[in-house]
């Protein structure tokens, strides 16, 4: 479920890392608002547990298979959503960092799709009004079922979407969609059960505990209106930023006919102008034409008069790498690999001989 | 239960990396931080059928993690633990993608496996540098950096505190699973009410460590603000390192050299 940085692009990226700093920065203010330091510890040591709960797996009835505590319903219901998400992040951001589990640049897409949907969605707008006050009983049981399957199956859906947005995987959209919701549905289930247990659990043995988190100190965000807009319009901005810089250079479409005319790309100030540009664009474009981009980046090759020889063979408008061309690139990109791997090896010989 | 054991294991060596001296764990953490986000964001920001431009970006990774003298048979274990998502969704391109696109002698080969390609060597590129960040500089720091730069300040105190309990909290848990392993023959014990009181269970005790953790901090002055003391200074060496790989992987980016160079080779070559 966690996102990685091999499939996303730049942009998508970049955005959702823009919306939740902008999450992150508002919870941490409200946090502070609040005022109440005994929370400090609290979401620490929370956040450590869910890495611990995570290493005590049970068995799926049913299933031949194990699964896991995911821990985001259940800490919204400890922490009320701002501390949740805060601890939420950071478990993510360590996870990221020392698993390996989605990437850097993932990260804000992950800390949304697992965080945001379960914090500020699931659980103000389902768990609390179902479980109203209660600590434990048939309310709270339903309550996290439910709340659990929805944040995931809204998770879910997000990374079906960044998938789709940056287009480097082909999967199409409703295919993937029709795939995720499922696993995701199954995976809620289980998830919301084993909420529900510990939460009753908890309930029964220690009331003061879910009494605290039910009642007023950390109340389910009443401007949670003004927080989306707010994210409404972050997320426009960025997007609207990133895209601004690419629109006055030349469309992609232009620079693919340029080159498959069979104008020699010579390495001219304008040739490289161009490059750039169509490098720029290729950064910023939100749902990019593979094909046609493609056709740019083979045709300001070195060997661009032979694509002129070669763009008949290929029969749609599929990328035209030039055979010649991205075989020079390949034999290239080899030996540059073949280089940088001598270099690291004589570095670390060197390193070792003292 | 291996797995359980194999992952507290891993994260405590990772730890432990970062423990070393070499000219890289000198480094300013906000330095490597940077340039380690530049270089992903360079990596991925290439078209979905780039293949050859991206392998040159490996000289990152390599000549860091030889720099740092970090295990590379780790980093490589490490890799292959985490590529399983990259994997399951990239698999599917070279099923609906199968416009043929380069011809190798007479072997065609679809869109789909080179961009299955892209992907896998994207993973290997970005998801290595992030580990070289990570055990190269250590996770205080790279909190300290992240403070340094603006992050606010609660969620930078989250994380310390996350990272200092994640160690103790993995060990209590690692207990009672054994004990439940030592319990239970082979399927027994496994069922969700068992685990549901077991991490029940594990949850009062963190809440009562978080008890104990707030009165022993009350008694320490703890005003709600965590301070971070250790200084940070750019010098002359992480201005180059910066300055250095900043122009190393945009002259990459843009100037793409590796055709240039297999031409090169092409023209050295008698055919």
């Amino acid at each position: 479920m966690h996102m990685a940085d091999a499939l996303i692009s730049p942009l998508v990226g970049g955005v959702m890392w823009a919306a939740t700093a902008g999450i992150t920065v508002y919870s941490a203010r409200k946090l502070k608002a609040d005022g109440d330091d005994r929370i400090v510890p609290l979401m620490g040591v929370l956040g450590a547990f869910v890495f611990a709960a995570q290493m005590i797996n049970f068995s799926i009835p049913g299933t031949g298979s194990s699964g896991h505590l995911g821990g985001g319903m259940l800490l919204s219901i400890l922490l009320g959503p701002y501390a949740a998400f805060l601890t939420l992040a950071s478990v993510l951001t360590v996870q990221a960092l020392f698993f390996a589990d989605g990437g850097l640049l993932a990260l804000g897409c992950n800390i949304f799709n697992l965080a945001f949907f379960p914090c500020f969605i699931a659980y103000p707008l389902i768990y609390r009004p179902i479980a109203g006050t209660q600590a434990a009983g048939k309310r709270v049981v339903a309550a996290s079922l439910v709340a659990a399957i929805v944040g995931l199956q809204l998770g879910a859906a997000s990374v079906v979407l960044q998938t789709w947005f940056s287009g480097i995987s082909d999967l199409p959209f409703a295919t993937f969609l029709l795939l995720m919701l499922p696993i995701h549905l199954a995976i809620g289930i289980v998830e919301g059960l084993l909420t529900a247990a510990v939460v009753s659990f908890v309930g029964r043995a220690r009331p003061e505990v879910l009494a605290v988190a039910a009642s007023g100190r950390q109340r389910p965000p009443h401007g949670g209106g003004r927080l989306l807009a707010g994210l409404l319009l972050l997320t426009a901005l960025t997007g609207g930023l990133l895209s601004w810089f690419a629109s006055p250079q030349h469309d992609g479409l232009e620079w693919a006919i340029f080159h498959s005319t069979g104008k020699e790309a010579l390495p001219t100030p304008v040739s490289e102008a161009h490059s750039l540009a169509a490098a720029l664009q290729e950064r910023t474009a939100l749902l990019p034409d593979y094909g046609f981009r493609q056709a740019a980046e083979s045709g300001d090759a070195t060997a661009a008069g032979e694509v002129a020889g070669t763009v008949g063979e290929i029969e749609k408008a599929w990328p035209d790498v030039n055979a010649g061309t991205s075989f020079s690139g390949l034999i290239g990109a080899t030996i540059s690999l073949l280089l940088a791997g001598l270099l690291g090896f004589v570095l670390l010989r060197l390193r070792q001989r003292p | 239960m291996t797995r359980i054991d194999a992952s507290s294991s891993h994260l405590s060596y990772l730890d432990s990396l970062a423990y070393r001296d070499s000219p890289i764990h000198r480094l300013d953490p906000r330095v490597k931080l940077i340039t380690t986000l530049l270089f992903i964001v360079c990596v991925v920001s290439f078209a979905k059928y780039e293949v050859s431009a991206l392998l040159p970006f490996a000289i990152y990774p390599l000549i860091l993690l030889a720099l740092a003298r970090l295990p590379p048979g780790y980093i490589l274990r490490h890799l292959l633990l985490a590529v399983p998502f990259a994997l399951c969704i990239g698999l599917f391109n070279p099923l609906f993608d199968r416009a043929t696109l380069l011809h190798v002698g007479s072997i065609g080969i679809s869109g789909g496996w080179i961009s299955f390609a892209s992907i896998m060597l994207r993973f290997a590129l970005t998801v290595s540098a992030a580990l070289i960040l990570v055990a190269s500089t250590g996770f205080d720091s790279l909190c300290l950096a992240l403070a340094r730069l603006g992050v606010p300040r609660p969620f930078v105190v989250q994380l310390l505190l996350l990272y200092r309990y994640l160690f103790v909290l993995v060990d209590e848990a690692m207990r009672l699973s054994r004990a439940r392993a030592q319990r239970s023959f082979g399927r027994r014990g496994m069922e969700l009410s068992v685990v549901a009181s077991l991490l029940a269970q594990l949850l009062l005790r963190t809440l009562d460590r978080a008890q104990r953790i707030y009165l022993a901090m009350q008694c320490r002055g703890f005003d709600g603000e965590v301070r971070l003391l250790r200084p940070l200074r750019i010098g002359g060496r992480d201005v180059a390192f910066l300055t250095g790989w900043t122009a190393v992987l945009l002259g990459l980016r843009f100037l793409d050299p590796a055709p240039a160079l297999g031409h090169a080779f092409g023209e050295l070559l008698p055919w």
